[in-house]
């Protein structure tokens, strides 16, 4: 890997560090915990998968290890818009 | 107050707890099941053999979960219900009173009857006791037979060669899952199990476990080879627990025939889970699932009709992730049709939906090991199934299970050599932004 390719790459793991978050998707899970068994930080990330709601977790790495050993695909990284103008919901604009 | 009683400890039933509370926060819980390690994750059991997972990460309520719901637990068979009084008996003699009841003790596996089934060797994978007694007999260097079929077969065959034991998988037909699987699909799974070095038996029926001083060392078969082995795993389907309700006179089929609020045939008494026969709106009949996600949902349409809040379970489109042998596979809504020679019934992880083809055409794309093989039915997707690279899996599973209107692509889908992920992706996009506008109006 040249030295362009590491800082880009380096660049995309901030971006998803600072700007993502684990989403899961409970219709997928069969609440088996290889997720949060592979937690480097002991989130239960099973029971947020339980109850549907994001990893938000101050302490989450967003490292992606959850997100990778899931067997079933239940956990995906989605983006936090902080910015993002809200659409008006009379005019779509 | 109310007292509910939940007849099994698996996920209906915590499901339906959980429904209750949100309900109804003062009523009595009591949960009682036969299994003694009560709540665990089933299909985690599969990982737990192949040693991805530790046994305790199979649990995914602790004590003070169960506190936090109000749940008292009690370990104990239900011989019989009586649902005229609102009571039923324990094994012990005990008798108790309840006002609504769940019936979720979900399915076991099918034994077949075999001369040396008695043989200490002989293994199925149903609970977590059944999965330690495999991990405790699969030590390297050691041989077992494999008898069966679906998931359930694979995930033993997978946890056995991940421990270094020698392996010998029987079909009694000429490919593996039949009426699931379209051939490529099956040959793709053989040959990656050949390739983890399995010997595959095709046309091979299990006629005799031998058996030494109480334990397996062999097996014959119905065509008179005589294989050595130290363990013979039995997976050939399962069945429904229904005996306790079919003697409490509750109605049943093959499993508890239930309306759409989950409410069996005796009043006040509900089902839901493996145990549960539900109306199919698609299929216009009664159809059992042994898949989690059902389940789940079952449990607390049962949970909120048990508290009184009407609510009508809408069978969704079963789907399952899985893996075969090692390549990630998801079945999504009907795929196949037909019998298969090794599956009793239905296995764990299926769906008899799923063998229930309509007329429909079927579109596919193979690159490698990668598979995609979409059912196109006359204005909708029916079904797909995607082995290996998972990034159609989740849009055709919204695709499928929301009927999106495929007719702009329904020609290209069709089209011979067709490129099926290209067009699907494309269409997906646009789906999903048009998706978006009407949900915003």
């Amino acid at each position: 890997m040249d030295l362009k390719a590491l800082f880009k790459h380096e660049s995309t793991r901030r971006k998803a560090l600072v700007q993502g978050y684990v989403v899961p998707e409970p219709a997928r899970c069969v609440q088996c915990g290889i997720c949060s068994y592979n937690c480097p930080i002991n989130i239960d990330v099973r029971s947020h998968a339980w109850q549907g709601i994001p990893v938000k977790d101050s302490h989450c790495l967003t490292c992606g290890e959850c997100v990778a050993r899931c067997p079933r695909g239940v956990l995906r990284f989605e983006s936090v818009h902080l910015f993002q103008p809200q659409i008006n919901k009379q005019t779509g604009d | 107050m109310r007292r509910y009683v939940m007849i099994g400890s698996g996920v209906a039933s915590i499901a339906a707890s959980e429904a209750i509370r949100r309900v109804d926060p003062t009523g009595e819980i009591l949960m009682i099941g036969d299994e003694v390690h009560g709540y665990y994750s089933r299909p985690g059991l599969a990982y737990y053999l192949t040693g991805e997972l530790a046994e305790q990460h199979l649990f995914p309520f602790g004590d003070p979960d169960y506190r936090k719901l109000n749940i008292h637990r009690m370990q104990a068979r239900v011989t019989r219900i009586y649902p005229e009084q609102h009571s039923l008996r324990l094994e012990n003699g005990a008798t108790l009173l309840y006002d609504r009841l769940l019936i979720a003790v979900g399915a076991e596996a099918q034994m077949v009857n075999l001369p040396g089934m008695k043989l200490d060797g002989v293994v199925k994978l149903d609970n977590l006791d059944d999965a330690r007694c495999i991990i405790r007999q699969a030590r390297r260097g050691r041989t077992a037979v494999v008898v069966g079929g679906g998931i359930t077969a694979l995930e033993i065959v997978e946890g056995l060669i991940s421990r270094r034991v020698k392996t010998h998988y029987f079909l009694r037909g000429d490919r593996y899952w039949s009426n699931v699987l379209d051939e490529t699909e099956s040959r793709i799974v053989e040959q990656r199990l050949v390739e983890d070095c399995v010997k595959l038996h095709f046309h091979t029926e299990l006629e005799e476990i031998l058996g030494s001083n109480g334990h397996v060392v062999g097996v014959r078969t119905k065509d008179g080879r005589k294989i050595p082995c130290d363990m013979v795993a039995i997976a050939i389907g399962i069945r429904p627990r229904k005996e306790l309700a079919e003697a409490s006179g509750i109605q049943v089929e093959r499993g508890i025939l239930v309306s759409e609020t989950m409410q069996s045939s005796a009043p006040d008494v509900f089902s839901a889970g493996d145990i549960a026969q539900v109306y199919d709106p698609v299929s216009g009949k009664s159809v059992l699932d042994s898949l989690w996600g059902p389940a789940r949902e079952q449990g607390t349409a049962a949970g909120m009709n048990m508290a009184g809040i009407t609510s009508v379970y809408r069978k969704i489109i079963p789907f399952n992730v899985t893996r075969l042998a090692t390549l990630t596979t998801t079945i999504i809504g009907t795929v196949g049709r037909g019998e298969d020679e090794d599956v009793v019934g239905i296995v764990r992880g299926d769906s008899e939906s799923w063998r229930q083809l309509p007329d429909a055409i079927a579109a596919q794309a193979d690159f490698d090991v990668n598979r995609l093989r979409v059912l196109v039915g006359k204005d909708t997707l029916l079904g797909a199934i995607v082995m290996g690279d998972q990034t159609l899996s989740r849009p055709l599973q919204r695709l499928i299970t929301e009927q999106a209107d495929i007719t702009p692509i329904r020609q290209q889908l069709v089209q011979p050599r067709a490129p099926l992920v290209d067009v699907l992706a494309d269409f997906w996009s646009q789906w999903q932004v048009g998706h978006a506008l009407r949900t915003r109006e």
